[in-house]
Parts: structure tokens; sequence; C-alpha cells
């Protein structure tokens, strides 16, 4: 009994690692923009899909000889990907969310510009590469530990490191450095800021970077666990993320990290007493009475500091 | 020397034929006026005078912060700043706002607040030594540095706001209505403290409602209604004028 519950708790925490990571992008968008980047899961798709290319890429897949072994394709693969991944996510900012600050559109139609950035990142890779799905390669030997009769994959644990240590760099950032001053304080009062010298693109840039290359990570992580890849895979995980943000208490990314393992833990237990069927049924129904309870978030304070 | 004593002298701020319009409203009717080196010059006038918009113009923010610049120029030491960005005006030319209603980040601590007016200056200037100016210019400051500036006294927070302004390197200071909200001895501190920092060189703007205020401090002053500078002169002379008297001094 304790042995499952423990299992349990391990797939939880990979399954949360996901969401924590994608639920960070959207709380650091959020948090200094006011803007719900509704097209940040399909971000983590094209952060998948960047990360199949390279690693295949570096494999030998296209012509260039393969001289790498696994692991060091995959350590390259990650940074590539998360560099890949924010020129993607800066790019939108630049060419959707941009002009229309610059014309100061209402908020509405910024999210429904996002809205749509998603559906064009979507069927744009349906478009280009066809509606057969990818299998992502295999990059490390999958290990398995095993503690009594709990099992561990080495992959696991990398994947619940990995969230662990880009919050912990995320809050370092945000707590400690001037740009992370910034972003907290372009989420406090924008405009008091240029006052200050500071020039707010810049620091939405930062902020986008940030936001995309952990949803690239996110990509790579979840492609490594789940190898198949098609267009529409950022959809369904985007969204749950997202509502893992607003009961962390959207735009403070303490509450976007808890969010996550909290979404991931309430499913993987309904799962374990009910039929799985039921698994989003009986998750999102917990979240509501969550929100219900709390309307701001575990972390939010009512129109108060963000991020 | 010999040859900068026989150039004509360049004012620090120079604003020329200001015109500037919200939609088809105009607020500022091409206003005209100069701040030297080392002056105190204030702007007075009632509410929706425009000098709010005046200083929102100066300092370049976007629309809807500032409305569109119509006609007219502004110099800086005798640069045109208006294509600058407004990050850029502090950056480059050193001018900084302290604005109404003091804005400061409530959620960042006060040291944070001042930390990150620094944001855009050279790794050369000597940071530690401003930050000592600023809790010697206002010693409340430095008690309460790692307090989040929100749980500030209103009077803490326009301290924080001056400060900050400091910080970022100006060597010219706006401020915008600095008495507001402010008990009267913070009042008087605040006005004494922004003394102090005009005898060690620092040139003022000042933005006031409170008019006797203001022209006590002031070595000049403009008098702005409806978008117009309609009187200017020595600020000692302008609190003597009739007009000035019934209209704004009350009595």
């Amino acid at each position: 009994m304790f042995d499952s519950f423990l299992q349990n708790i391990l797939n939880a925490l990979q399954w949360g690692s996901f969401y924590s990571l994608i639920a960070l992008g959207y709380t650091l968008v959020y948090g200094v923009l006011r803007l719900i980047n509704f097209a940040h899961g399909d971000i983590v798709m094209v952060g998948a899909y960047i990360a199949f290319f390279i690693s295949s890429l570096l494999l030998g897949q296209y012509g260039m000889p393969a001289f790498l072994p696994g692991w060091a394709v995959l350590a390259l693969t990650i940074p590539l990907t998360m560099f890949f991944t924010s020129v993607v996510g800066v790019t939108l900012e630049r060419v959707a969310y941009r002009p229309l600050r610059r014309k100061g559109a209402n908020r509405l139609y910024v999210v429904i510009t996002a809205l749509m950035a998603g559906l064009i990142l979507e069927n744009g890779n349906l478009l280009v590469l066809g509606a057969s799905r990818k299998k992502f390669p295999e990059l490390i030997e999958k290990v398995v530990y095993k503690f009594g009769s709990v099992y561990v994959t080495n992959l696991k644990i990398g994947v619940i490191l990995t969230a662990i240590l880009s919050f912990i760099g995320l809050h370092f950032i945000i707590t400690r450095t001037k740009v992370g001053m910034a972003m907290r304080a372009i989420s406090y009062d924008k405009f008091a800021v240029p006052l200050m010298g500071i020039p707010i693109d810049t620091v939405i840039v930062f902020t986008f970077i940030l936001g995309s290359s952990m949803a690239g990570l996110a990509g790579i992580l979840f492609a490594l666990s789940y190898p198949i890849l098609d267009p529409y895979m950022g959809m369904s995980i985007g969204w749950k993320a997202f509502i893992a943000a607003v009961v962390g208490g959207i735009g403070d990314i303490r509450g976007a990290f808890a969010g996550g393992f909290i979404l991931g833990i309430i499913e993987i237990m309904v799962v374990a007493f009910f039929p799985s069927s039921y698994r989003d049924l009986i998750a999102f129904s917990i979240l509501l009475l969550i929100l219900t309870i709390r309307p701001t978030g575990l972390f939010g304070v009512a129109q108060t500091t963000k991020i | 020397m010999i040859n900068s004593a026989s150039k004509p002298k360049v004012p620090l701020l120079e604003v020329r034929n200001l015109e500037v319009r919200y939609g088809n409203i105009a607020a500022l009717h091409g206003i005209s006026f100069l701040v030297d080196q080392g002056e105190i010059v204030t702007l007075i006038g009632a509410n929706g005078a425009g000098k709010t918009t005046t200083l929102h113009t100066i300092t370049r923010l976007p629309p809807p912060e500032a409305p569109k610049l119509f006609a007219g120029d502004i110099l800086i030491n005798g640069q045109s700043i208006i294509k600058t960005e407004p990050h850029d005006v502090v950056r480059r030319f050193h001018c900084a706002l302290a604005p109404e209603g003091r804005h400061i980040f409530g959620n960042l601590t006060v040291t944070e607040n001042l930390t990150l007016a620094t944001f855009s200056r050279p790794k050369s200037d000597n940071l530690a030594k401003d930050y000592e100016h600023v809790f010697e210019l206002f010693p409340r400051l430095a008690e309460r540095r790692h307090q989040r500036s929100e749980s500030l006294s209103g009077g803490e927070q326009q301290m924080l706001a001056v400060g900050r302004a400091l910080m970022s390197g100006c060597t010219f200071l706006m401020l915008d209505e600095p008495s507001m909200g402010l008990a009267p001895l913070m009042m008087y501190d605040m006005f004494r403290a922004l003394k102090k920092l005009n005898q060690e060189g620092m040139t003022i703007l000042l933005v006031e409602q409170n008019a006797k205020l203001a022209l006590d401090f002031a070595h000049r002053g403009y008098l702005l209604e409806t978008g117009e500078i309609i009187l200017s002169g020595n600020a000692a002379e302008l609190l003597k004028n009739p007009d000035i008297h019934k209209a704004y001094l009350g009595h």
C-alpha cells in the first residue's frame, strides 16, 4: 500500500514537473504584461519539435555523420533547444504582441491574438511537417532503480530535478538580479519603469526568453518521457499548466511551481482510486473547489504584487 | 576657460513653442521656458493647467501617459530630445522625474527601489557614494531600507521617489507635486533636503499647486493657465504680483 503510494507520488512529481515548468512561463508573462499568453502551450510543442530536429541531426539523421554518444547529444540538445525556443517566443512577442502594445490595444485583443498565434503554430507545423507523428529518438539508456517495490527511472529523477533546479534559478533571477527587480517593478507599476532609465521592451524580451526557454525545456523532457510528437501535443498540457498557474495564483512564480505539482498530484491520485477516464473530471472539480475557496489562487493576493 | 566664457550660455533645459494634444484637444498651446544650470525653477498653476503634461512631455513618456507632441522642441544642453526614448532621457541626458503620486514600486524594498534606478548606469559610477548621499539626505530611508516600500508613510514614499530619481544619476531633477499629501513637518523636511540638493549643484524644475510654497523655494517661476504661460519672472517678484496673490495665494 505504502509502496504503491510512493510510486504514485513519484509519477505525480514527474507530471507536476512538466506542468510547473510550463506554468512558470504563463505566470512570468502574465506578471509582467498582464497578458495570458495562450500560445505558450504551443511553444512547448515547438520546443519538442526543435529538440527532435536537433537531436536527429546530431544523431546523423540528415546526412551528418553521427559521432556523439546519446548523452552528449542530449547535453547539446538541451541548451540549443532552449535557445531556439526562446527565439520563437521572442519573435512572437515582436510580431504579434508588441505592435498591439504600441497602439495601446485593449487586453482582450491581445489575448485573442495569443490564441490565434497558438493556432498558427499548430497549423503551421501541420502544413510544414504533415500529419504523421514523429518518434523522438531515445537519447539516454533507460536505467531503472528499484527501492523495495518502488521503481524509479533515471529519466524521472532527471525531470524532477530539472524542474526544481529551474525554479531555484528563476527565483534567484527574480529576487536577486536587477532585471528580475525590473520585472517585479513592471508588474507593480509600469508607468514609472522608464523613469528609472529602464528600457521596458528589453525587460519584456527578457521575460519571453525566460518563459519560452523553460517551455523548450519542458518540451524536451516531455518528449523524452513520452516520445511521440504531434502538432497538437502542446494544447492539452498547455491548458492544464495554465490552470495550474491560476490555481497557484497567476503572476507569482511560487504559485505556478506549487500549482503545477498540485495538479500533478491530484491527477495521479484520482487515477489511483478511480477509473482513469474520470481523471480530468475529478481533478478539475477539485481545482474548481480550490478556486472557489481562494479565488486569487494559493499564493495570489487580490490586486497587489504579481510575479 | 577663456573660450567658454565668451560663448553664449546654453540653458540646461529649453522648451520651445511646445504644443501637445490629446486627440483633438490641445493641452499646451506652444509654451516656452528655460531652466539654467543650477537653478530652481517652478511651474505653478491650477489643476488642469498643463503642468504635469509638460513634465511628462519632457520625459518623453509614450502615450497615453503623455500626449502627442504636435509642434515645438525640447532641448537639453542644446540638444533636441524629441526623438529620444524615455529611458534614454534618464540614461543619456540625466533628467529624472519624481512623478506625481510618487509611483514607487511598493512590492520592492526601499533598497531595491533605489537599486533599480541604477539599472542603466555604467559600472564605473560610484554607486556606494550615491546610496550614502541619499541616506544622508533622507535618514528615514536608511532606517527603513529593508522594508517593503508600500509600508512606508506618504512622506517617506515621497523621499523614496526623490531618492530613486537621484540614484538614476541625474543632474536635472523634475518634481511633480512633492508636497502632495504630506504632513507640514514632512513637507518642511522635504524642501530643506531639496534646497540642500540645489546647493550641491542640482538643477530643479518644480511643479506645484501650492504656489506660495513653490515661489518661496524657487529662484524663478512661470505661471501656467490652461496650457499657456501667462506670467513669468523672479520668484520674489511673482510672490508680490497682485494677480497671483488674488488667484493662487488666496488673500
